[in-house]
C-alpha cells in the first residue's frame, strides 16, 4: 500500500521523470523506427522561386535500382485530394474575406518558392530513393520572383497568384482609427518609427519526419510523425483528406525532438507521404534533411511596420497608430492568416494603457517559404513594435527608459484594452522592480564607464512584455475567425493498486509534461509521483485533445486536475460505504481519506482497490471501476508578463555585441516546476537573442534562394558568447485556471529581442538598428558616430 | 568492403555495409543503436556525436569503414538499463540539462570528452568547448553547469 | 552519398597504387569537409583511399630547426603535441581552434591543406611560417602551393605527406569567427620570422594571401591603417561586404602584432 502522506509537488523543482530514456539513448524518435517492408521517400523540389511546369518526366528515374513509385501532384489531385486549407478566416477592411492562394500538396502547373515539392519518389532504400530524385526530369519556364514586401505590395508587381490582384492576401484592420486619429491631432509629441522583424527559421533539432503505413485489409491508416498536436492532425487528415475515416486513422507522435511552433501545422509533405503510403501499400518513411528544414518547415516573422506613439506632455500615452506588412511567403500556411493579426495586433497595447489604438495588417504574397507560428507567433512581433517605440520615445522626450514605463502602466485588472482582450491579473511595476534590481539597474553609469575605459560602448535596454497564453477559450475564438476548439482534454485512470495513468492530448516535446502533470496528480491523490505515468501522443489511446503551443499546458494540467476532482468525488462516495457513514461527513486530505464520524481512515489505494473489487458498495448506484475524464475549456486567456533588462557591450573595432547580462523578471501566474520553467525562459531567451543578433533567413531578391539556408550561414546561438541568466518569478495567479497558471514557453523569446535592441541603441546612442544587429552592421554606425 | 570488424560500447561487432555508408547510419540502422542522431547535413550540430577511442566524434562525417578495428562508445553504451547513470546523465539529469533529449547523447558524449581533457573544466572553458553542438531548446546554461558537475564527478571518481 | 568504393592502404606505396589505379580516386584524410561534401552529393569520386592509418604520415617530428608535421595528423595531436607547442605555440593554438572538439578529433592538416579552403586557418599559418608542403612526389614552399582558392599545385594524384613549419616563438594567430559557421570571416596569421614581419590573411574569399604591404609597413615603423591592401583579395557576401572585411583584416593583424609584442 502507498503511503499517502507525500509533500506537495506542484510549485516544487522535482527532477523530471521522463529524462532517463533520453539520456540513456533510449528516446523514440519517429526516424528511430524501421517498420517490417519499410520503404523510404525522397521530394523532388522546385529549384526556382517562381516557375511554370511544362512537364515531369520521370520515365528515367522509373526504373532506376529499387525504385516503387513515383508520385505528381496531378496524379495526386486524380486521387481527389484538396488543396491544404488555412484554418484561420480573415476578413479585410473592406468586408471582404481574405484570398486564400490555392496550395496544393504536390505543387500542379506552377511552383512559388524554392523547395516546393514537385514530385515524390518512393524507393527500397533512402539513398535509391535521392537517386532516382535527381533522375526525374522537370521542365520549367521561369516567373517574375518577388521576395520582398514592398516590392510585392508595389505597382505592377506580378501576380504570384492568378485572381489575387497585387499579391495582397487581407487588408485587415482592429481598434478605432478615427479616435486614434483624434488623439494623434491634439497630442504635444509624435514619435514615428518604421522597423522590420527579421524573418526566422524554426530549426528544431530533429527534423521533421513521418512514416505512415496502410494495412488494406482494415483500410487503417497508421501515421507516426513529428508533431505537437497529433490528434488535431488526425481531424485533419480525416476530415479535410478523407484518406480514411477518423476511427480508421492512427496518429502517433512518439518522442518528439523540439517544435517551436514549426511541428503544429499541416503541411505538403506529410500528407504527400501519407497519400503515396495508401498508394503503395506499404510503410512510407520521409525524414528532412536540414537543407529540406531551411527550405519548408514554415519560417517565423517578417514584417514591416510602420508605428507612431502620441504621448502628451509629461510622457503619457493617448494613442498608437500600426501599419504592418505581413510576408506571409507563397501560400498561406495553417495559421498564417492568424498570426499576423490576432496572435499580433490584440497585444500592441502591450502593458499600456493607451486609450486610442488602430492597426493595419495587409498579408502579402512572396515567393518564399510559407510564414506560420514560431515561438511566440506574432507576440514577439507585437512586442518588438511596442517595446521599441516606448524606447524611441523615452530618449526624444528625455524620459529615463524604465520611467517611461512605470508612468504607463496597466494598474487595475481584469484590464480591457482598446484590442479585445482582457488582461486577467498582472502587477506589472512588481516585475519592473525585480528586474531592475536583479539587473542593477543604478549602478549601471559605473559599468559603462568601466566598458569606456576598456574602448567598448555598454548599453542597457528594458523591455516589457505581455502575450495571451493558454488558448482557448472556444467560443471566443470562434468569433474571432477560428474554425476548432480549443479546450483539452484528459482522462485520468486509477488502478487497483492505487497507481494513475493520465492520458491527455497535450504533448510534450520538452516541456516536461511527463513531471508537471504528474506533480499536479500526486498532490491531488497524495501518491508518489512514481506511481503517476502521464500518457500522450496516441490517438488510439488518447480521447481527444488539441496539443501543445502557445504555452497552453495549463489548460490540459486543469483538465486532469478536474479529472482528478472527480476521482476524489466518487472515491468520497465509496469511501462512504465502505466506512459506512454519511458521504457529507467525509474529507480527503493527503491521500487519506476520513469522516468526522469515524476513527477509521482509508488510503487512496485502498479506495481504489475497492473500487475495483467492487464488493463494499451498492454497484447499482455506483460503478465500478475508477476512470474520469474532463474536457477544460478556460474561460479567458490568460496574460503572462514581465520585465527584462539586458547589458551589451560593444567593440567598436568589430562590430561585435556581447551580451553582458540578462536578466527577466515574469509573472507566469502560479509556477507549477520552477526548475522546468527556468528551462523554458532560458531556451526562450536564447532564441530572442539568436534573432536579435544572429539569425536571419534572407533571401536573394533577384533569385528568390535562400542563402542562408545551412548552419553554415544561418547563425545559430551556440553556448559560447552567451551569459548565464539571471531570473526571478514574481508571479500574480491567474483567475482563468483553477491551477493559477499563464504559460511561460514564449516568453523569453517575446521579450527579449527589444530589450537587447533598445541596449544595442542605448550603446550606440542612435535611434534604430535593424535585426539582427550583426557584426557589419554596427560596425558602420560605430563608424558614423566617430565621424559625426 | 563488405564485412568490418569493429568494437561497439565493449562488444565485438561485425558489420556487412557498403562502403558509402557513415557510420551513424551503421549504428543507427545497422546495430539499431538510435541514441545518436541526424541533426544536420553539414556536421555542424552534434547531436550524432560517439566516441571512438573514447575521442568525441560526428559520426556523420565518417564512414562506418573507418572505424573498423576501433572502438566506439554511443550513449548506450555508458550505463546499461536498470544500472545507476552514468556521473555525466546523472548530472544532466541533476541540472535539467535537457529538454526534448534530441540533442542530449551528443551533449552527455562531448560533456564527457570535455572532463577528459580538462579535468575540472569551468563554465567558460565548457561554453567554448560546446562550439561543435547545437540545442534549440535549453539555451545552453543548464547543459553547461550539467557538464561542469559531471565533470568534477567523474573527476572525484576513483 | 553516391557509389565509391573505399580503401585503406596500410602504406604510402599502397597509397599512390591505389590512386593511379582508380579512375576518379581522391585521397581520404579526415574527411571533415569531404563527407558533407559527399552527403550533399557534390562530388562522385570513384574511389576513397583512406590515408589516415599510414604510420609515416602521422606524427611531429623536428628537422634541423623546423617542424615538420604528418599529413594525417589530426588538429588536435597538432594542439596537444609538446614540439609544437614549444616550438610554435602560436600553431598549436590555432590548431586548437579549428573547428570544434569533435572536427579536431579527424580533421588533419594535410586535408586542410590540400583542400585550400578560403577561410581554413592552417594556410595562413603556412604562408606566414615560411613552411613547405611535402609531398609523395616534391617539396613545395607554401608560397607556390596555394594558387587560388580550393586550388593548389598538387597534381592529379598527388598526396600532402607532411607539412614542415619554422619554428617561431613571435608569432599569433587571430580569429574573427563567421557569426554562423565559425570558420574565419577573417583571420590573421602574424609572425616575425628571420627579423622580417609575416602577415598571413585568410577568410578574404579569394584565397589565403600574404599582406606585403602590411609587412613593409611594420618593418618601417609605420601605421599598419593607413597600408594599402589590394581589394581584389577580396569579396563579399551576406555575412560580410568586401570592405568590411577589409577592415577587419586591419583590425587582427594589429591584434595579432600586439600579442607578439
Amino acid at each position: 500500500m502507498n503511503v499517502a502522506a507525500t509533500a506537495p509537488k506542484f510549485g516544487q523543482s522535482v527532477k523530471r521523470q521522463e529524462d532517463g530514456r533520453f539520456l540513456r539513448g533510449k528516446g523514440k524518435y519517429v526516424d528511430d523506427m524501421i517498420l517490417p517492408g519499410q520503404l523510404y521517400a525522397a521530394f523532388v523540389r522546385s529549384p526556382f522561386a517562381h516557375a511554370k511546369i511544362s512537364g515531369i518526366g520521370t520515365e528515367g528515374a522509373a526504373t532506376m535500382p529499387g525504385v516503387t513509385r513515383i508520385v505528381t501532384g496531378q496524379e495526386l489531385a486524380a486521387t481527389g485530394l484538396p488543396p491544404l486549407p488555412c484554418g484561420w478566416a480573415i476578413t479585410s477592411r473592406d468586408g471582404v474575406p481574405m484570398k486564400v492562394g490555392i496550395r496544393h500538396a504536390l505543387a500542379m502547373d506552377t511552383v512559388r518558392y524554392v523547395g516546393e515539392p514537385v514530385a515524390l519518389v518512393i524507393a527500397e532504400t533512402q539513398n535509391q530513393a535521392r537517386d532516382a530524385a535527381e533522375a526525374v526530369m522537370v521542365d520549367y519556364e521561369d516567373l517574375a520572383v518577388l521576395t520582398d514586401i514592398t516590392d510585392a505590395l508595389g505597382d505592377g508587381a506580378a501576380d504570384i497568384h492568378p485572381d489575387i490582384a497585387g499579391n495582397l492576401a487581407f487588408d485587415w484592420e482592429l481598434g478605432d482609427e478615427s479616435a486614434t486619429e483624434e488623439a494623434f491631432a491634439s497630442a504635444a509629441h509624435c514619435v514615428p518609427l518604421t522597423l522590420r522583424n527579421n524573418r526566422l527559421v524554426p530549426n528544431a533539432i530533429e527534423p521533421r519526419a513521418i512514416n505512415a503505413c496502410w494495412d488494406a485489409a482494415d483500410e487503417q491508416l497508421t501515421i507516426y510523425m513529428t508533431h505537437q498536436n497529433p490528434i488535431g492532425m488526425r481531424m485533419f487528415y480525416a476530415a479535410v483528406f478523407g484518406l480514411a475515416a477518423e476511427h480508421k486513422l492512427r496518429i502517433v507522435s512518439p518522442d518528439v525532438g523540439g517544435g517551436f511552433g514549426s511541428k503544429a501545422h499541416n503541411y505538403p509533405e506529410e500528407v504527400v507521404v501519407a497519400a503515396a503510403a495508401k498508394l503503395v501499400e506499404g510503410p512510407v518513411k520521409w525524414t528532412a534533411d536540414r537543407n529540406e528544414a531551411f527550405l519548408t518547415d514554415a519560417h517565423g516573422r517578417d514584417h514591416l511596420t510602420d508605428v507612431e506613439l502620441a504621448l502628451d506632455e509629461d510622457g503619457r500615452f493617448l494613442a498608437l497608430k500600426v501599419d504592418t506588412k505581413a510576408n506571409v511567403g507563397a501560400y498561406l500556411s495553417g495559421s498564417g492568416s492568424l498570426v499576423p493579426t490576432y496572435m499580433y495586433a490584440t497585444m500592441l497595447s502591450g502593458q499600456y494603457v493607451i486609450p486610442a489604438i488602430h492597426a493595419r495588417v495587409r498579408a502579402v504574397y512572396t515567393n518564399t517559404c510559407p510564414v506560420d507560428a514560431y515561438r511566440g507567433a506574432g507576440r514577439p512581433e507585437a512586442a518588438y513594435v511596442i517595446e521599441r517605440i516606448v524606447n524611441v520615445a523615452a530618449e526624444r522626450l528625455g524620459i529615463d527608459q524604465a520611467e517611461i514605463r512605470r508612468r504607463n502602466f496597466i494598474r487595475d485588472f481584469p484590464y480591457q484594452t482598446p484590442l479585445v482582450y482582457e488582461y486577467d491579473s498582472g502587477d506589472y511595476e512588481k516585475s519592473l522592480d525585480a528586474a531592475l534590481d536583479l539587473a542593477d539597474y543604478n549602478g549601471f553609469a559605473t559599468r559603462k564607464a568601466a566598458s569606456k575605459a576598456k574602448g567598448k560602448l555598454r548599453g542597457i535596454g528594458v523591455s516589457a512584455y505581455v502575450e495571451a497564453c493558454g488558448i482557448g477559450p472556444s467560443g471566443k475564438l470562434a468569433r474571432l475567425g477560428g474554425g476548432a476548439g480549443m479546450w483539452e482534454s484528459a482522462e485520468v485512470r486509477v488502478h487497483p493498486v492505487g497507481t494513475v495513468e493520465v492520458l491527455t492530448g497535450a504533448h510534450s516535446h520538452g516541456q516536461g509534461h511527463a513531471t508537471t502533470f504528474a506533480q499536479v496528480v500526486s498532490d491531488r491523490f497524495g501518491v508518489p509521483i512514481e506511481n503517476v505515468s502521464v500518457i500522450q501522443g496516441d490517438t488510439d489511446r488518447i480521447q481527444a485533445g488539441t496539443g501543445t503551443y502557445g504555452s497552453r499546458a495549463s489548460v490540459g494540467m486543469s483538465a486532469t486536475l478536474r479529472a482528478c476532482d472527480r476521482i476524489v468525488e466518487k472515491g468520497k462516495q465509496i469511501v462512504a460505504h465502505l466506512m459506512q457513514v454519511d458521504y457529507d461527513t467525509i474529507s480527503f486530505e493527503d491521500g487519506i481519506f476520513s469522516s468526522t464520524d469515524s476513527n477509521v481512515t482509508i488510503a487512496f489505494a485502498e479506495m481504489a482497490f475497492a473500487a475495483h473489487a467492487a464488493s463494499g458498495f451498492p454497484t447499482d448506484e455506483i460503478e465500478p471501476g475508477l476512470v474520469a475524464s474532463s474536457f477544460f475549456d478556460p474561460p479567458e486567456f490568460t496574460y503572462p508578463a514581465g520585465v527584462y533588462v539586458c547589458e551589451v557591450e560593444i567593440d567598436p573595432d568589430t562590430g561585435v555585441v556581447n551580451v553582458a547580462s540578462f536578466c527577466a523578471a515574469d509573472d507566469f501566474g502560479n509556477v507549477a516546476n520552477p526548475m522546468i520553467v527556468e528551462g523554458q525562459v532560458h531556451g526562450g531567451v536564447t532564441q530572442g537573442i539568436g534573432q536579435a543578433l544572429w539569425e536571419n533567413a534572407l533571401y536573394d531578391p533577384d533569385t528568390g534562394q535562400l542563402m542562408s539556408a545551412s548552419f553554415m550561414d544561418y547563425g545559430m546561438p551556440r553556448a559560447g558568447g552567451l551569459p548565464d541568466y539571471k531570473l526571478v518569478f514574481s508571479g500574480v495567479p491567474s483567475p482563468s485556471n483553477p491551477l493559477g497558471m499563464k504559460g511561460c514557453g514564449e516568453a523569453g523569446a517575446i521579450g527579449s529581442p527589444p530589450a537587447i535592441i533598445n541596449a544595442v541603441c542605448d550603446a550606440l546612442d542612435v535611434t534604430h538598428v535593424e535585426m539582427p544587429a550583426s557584426p557589419e552592421k554596427i560596425w558602420r554606425l560605430c563608424r558614423e558616430r566617430e565621424t559625426a | 568492403m563488405g564485412k568490418i570488424s569493429l568494437e561497439v560500447n565493449g562488444e565485438d561487432v561485425e558489420l556487412d555495409v557498403a562502403d558509402n555508408t557513415l557510420l551513424i547510419h551503421a549504428l543507427r540502422d545497422h546495430l539499431r543503436l538510435t541514441g545518436a542522431h541526424m541533426g544536420c547535413d553539414t556536421s555542424q550540430c552534434g547531436a550524432c556525436t560517439v566516441h571512438i577511442e573514447g575521442q568525441a566524434i560526428k559520426s556523420c562525417a565518417m564512414l562506418a569503414v573507418q572505424a573498423e578495428g576501433r572502438s566506439v562508445t554511443t550513449i548506450e553504451g555508458l550505463a546499461d538499463d536498470g544500472e545507476p547513470l552514468h556521473p555525466m546523465q546523472q548530472a544532466f539529469h541533476d541540472n535539467h540539462g535537457l529538454q526534448c533529449g534530441f540533442c542530449t547523447p551528443g551533449m552527455v558524449m562531448i560533456g564527457i570528452d570535455i572532463a577528459r581533457r580538462h579535468n575540472v573544466p569551468d563554465a567558460a572553458t565548457v561554453r567554448h568547448e560546446l562550439e561543435g553542438n547545437l540545442c534549440r531548446c535549453t539555451g545552453y546554461q543548464n547543459i553547461v553547469a550539467a557538464i561542469v558537475e559531471g565533470a568534477a564527478k567523474m573527476e572525484a571518481q576513483p | 552519398m553516391y557509389d565509391f568504393t573505399y580503401h585503406r592502404p596500410a602504406s604510402l606505396d599502397e597509397a599512390k597504387v591505389l590512386i593511379d589505379e582508380n579512375e576518379d580516386a581522391q585521397p581520404l584524410s579526415g574527411g571533415q569537409t569531404l563527407m558533407p561534401v559527399l552527403r550533399a552529393r557534390l562530388a562522385m569520386p570513384g574511389a576513397l583511399v583512406d590515408l589516415t592509418r599510414i604510420d609515416a604520415l602521422r606524427g611531429v617530428n623536428m628537422e634541423g630547426g623546423r617542424i615538420v608535421i604528418g599529413g594525417a595528423t589530426t588538429h588536435a595531436e597538432v594542439a596537444q603535441n609538446e614540439q609544437v607547442r614549444e616550438h610554435c605555440p602560436a600553431l598549436a593554438a590555432l590548431a586548437g581552434e579549428i573547428g570544434d572538439p569533435q572536427v579536431r578529433h579527424r580533421g588533419t592538416i594535410g586535408g586542410s591543406v590540400a583542400n585550400n579552403d578560403p577561410a581554413a586557418c592552417y594556410p595562413s599559418a603556412c604562408l606566414a611560417l615560411d613552411a613547405e608542403v611535402r609531398t609523395d612526389r616534391r617539396t613545395v614552399p607554401a608560397a607556390d602551393f596555394f594558387t587560388a582558392m580550393f586550388e593548389t599545385a598538387l597534381e592529379p594524384g598527388e598526396i600532402v605527406t607532411a607539412i614542415s613549419f619554422a619554428a617561431c616563438h613571435d608569432a599569433h594567430y587571430e580569429k574573427f569567427p563567421n557569426p554562423a559557421s565559425r570558420f574565419a570571416l577573417i583571420a590573421v596569421f602574424a609572425a616575425r620570422l628571420g627579423g622580417a614581419t609575416r602577415l598571413a590573411v585568410t577568410g578574404g574569399g579569394t584565397g589565403v594571401f600574404r599582406w606585403q604591404e602590411g609587412e613593409q609597413a611594420v618593418d618601417r615603423g609605420e601605421d599598419l591603417a593607413a597600408a594599402p591592401l589590394d581589394e581584389g583579395r577580396f569579396t563579399g557576401d551576406l555575412h560580410a561586404s568586401t570592405e568590411y572585411r577589409i577592415h577587419l583584416t586591419r583590425v587582427m593583424a594589429q591584434r595579432a602584432l600586439a600579442r607578439i609584442g
